[in-house]
């Protein structure tokens, strides 16, 4: 009998409690800055793609919701001539950005993008890329890897000594 | 004015008036329940999500009927219809305040418990008819659910009966000018309480239609307006058994300064409150347990609660 008084008394008392539902249009629920949400393509601190149409997210999609082709511009510097991925489809589990050498896809804290058609879903490349650099700044792939592109020749990248001439050593 | 007209919008203000009380009380809990588990409830529908009850009423009367073709149908039909009469005619003995009341019988309380005991046909033909196995489960709880609470509901209140020395329940009401008889009758008062918790079932007492046993119990098959017609009831009999406690052990419309219509109002959404309260807050105990609980715990109680009244009503002379 005292404890079910008690638990009256108790269950009365949460009235006054704070609540715990987020009346969420109003209110948003506090996403964190690493929440895997929407993906997006960023751009290195020149504007360009930081994409270099590898293939590695797709082929590391487990539900194989990215889509995409490789095309090299006049410079010889890779990029995705189309880069499609369906949101219908994806788990946002985050591999695709694991896996990418570029830190070009990224997975940002956002996750409101309902649509009334599923076809709607489907992002492409347009829609994916974002005029930042997301959260990884400073870093331009073609800057630091010793690739020979179009205006950057081997030795020419950050941190990379001049390639040495093999024959100059020889005795 | 004439007073069979007089009666008549009597009786039309009342309904009109209770009716719509069902519908929000189906708001309102729905509120309550939820501020009581730390939810909002629901907001989103009009200011306070009042609307929620009209939207409510718009899709209960568009689902679809739909009578089971192996039930038993007249009967099907007739049982949602036997609760919402039953408690809407116990509320015609009901003073809400001086004056205001459509039939102030000498036997008012004898009528409500006969109300009461007609209402439980209900929910035991409602079970029947059905034709299922768990709606004749639940059936069968609540008659026997009600042979055994019906028993010390009337003794309960007789303590009440033997102080006011009336069965009218103004009378009652007025025979307690001086003292509540909360305080002289507690016993009496507890144990009508936890009666007509199990009277309307109430959580904890809803044993007959127990979902987690029992699916939805007697009102199983139940759909459309039908099945609203049982929850009007319900809410109807939560209002009356409130509004019964007031009038019996709480004063009734009696208190200071605030109009005695307002008064009673106030005292009976408490007691509404304390019955959404136990919804939120106990567990439904197991059905032999509720069973034993009555006979060896509150019969014995409310016996002796009568004995006593009378024996003390006795040695004051009175």
């Amino acid at each position: 009998m005292i404890s079910l008084l008690r638990s009256l008394w108790l269950v009365f008392l949460h009235l006054f409690r704070k609540r715990a539902t987020i009346p969420y249009p109003e209110q948003k629920a506090y996403l964190a800055p690493r929440y895997r949400g929407r993906i997006v393509l960023t751009r290195d601190p020149d504007g360009d793609e930081r994409c270099v149409a590898c293939y590695l997210c797709a082929v590391a999609c487990p539900v194989d919701c990215i889509a995409l082709d490789a095309t090299e511009d006049e410079h010889g510097r890779r990029y995705p001539r189309f880069f499609r991925i369906n949101f219908s489809r994806c788990i946002y589990c985050g591999f695709c950005e694991e896996a990418c050498p570029t830190y070009a896809i990224q997975l940002i804290p956002d996750v409101e993008m309902g649509e009334y058609e599923r076809k709607e879903m489907v992002y492409e490349k347009e829609d994916l890329l974002i005029a930042g650099q997301g959260k990884y700044h400073g870093y331009n792939f073609y800057r630091v890897a010793g690739l020979a592109i179009g205006g950057k020749d081997k030795g020419e990248a950050e941190n990379e000594s001049p390639p040495v001439d093999l024959r100059s050593l020889l005795p | 004015m004439n007073p069979a007209l007089q009666t008549l919008l009597m009786v039309a203000l009342i309904l009109f008036v209770l009716l719509n009380l069902a519908a929000v009380l189906i708001w309102l809990e729905r509120r309550l329940l939820a501020f009581l588990q730390d939810r909002l409830g629901p907001n989103r529908c009009g200011p306070f999500g009042l609307l929620f009850i009209a939207a409510d009423m718009i899709k209960i009367f568009t689902k679809e009927d739909w009578v089971p073709p192996f039930s038993d149908k007249p009967v099907f039909i007739l049982a949602p219809a036997i609760i919402v009469v039953t408690a809407l005619l116990s509320f015609s003995i009901i003073p809400f305040a001086p004056g205001v009341v459509i039939l102030d019988l000498n036997i008012g309380l004898l009528f409500f418990l006969a109300m009461s005991s007609i209402g439980i046909y209900s929910t035991v033909l409602a079970g029947w008819a059905s034709n299922n196995k768990y709606a004749l489960l639940g059936g069968l709880r609540m008659s026997a659910q009600m042979l055994t609470y019906e028993v010390f509901m009337g003794l309960s209140l007789m303590g009440v009966v033997a102080m006011a020395g009336s069965f009218r329940l103004s009378d009652i009401v007025a025979a307690q000018e001086k003292m509540w008889f909360v305080v002289p009758q507690f016993l009496g008062f507890l144990i009508f309480f936890i009666v007509g918790t199990a009277e309307t079932h109430r959580l904890p007492f809803d044993m007959p239609e127990a979902e987690s046993e029992l699916i939805a119990g007697y009102h199983s098959e139940y759909s459309g307006m039908k099945f609203g017609m049982f929850f009007i009831g319900e809410y109807i009999g939560i209002m009356l058994i409130s509004a019964l406690i007031v009038l019996l052990f709480f004063g009734g419309w009696m208190g200071p300064l605030l109009p005695p219509l307002v008064w009673f109002a106030l005292k009976t959404s408490v007691f509404i409150f304390i019955f959404i309260l136990f919804r939120a807050a106990l567990p439904r105990p197991r059905y032999d347990q509720f069973m034993a609980y009555g006979w060896k715990i509150l019969l014995p109680l409310s016996l002796l609660n009568l004995v006593a009244t009378g024996g003390i009503l006795l040695a004051a002379g009175s």
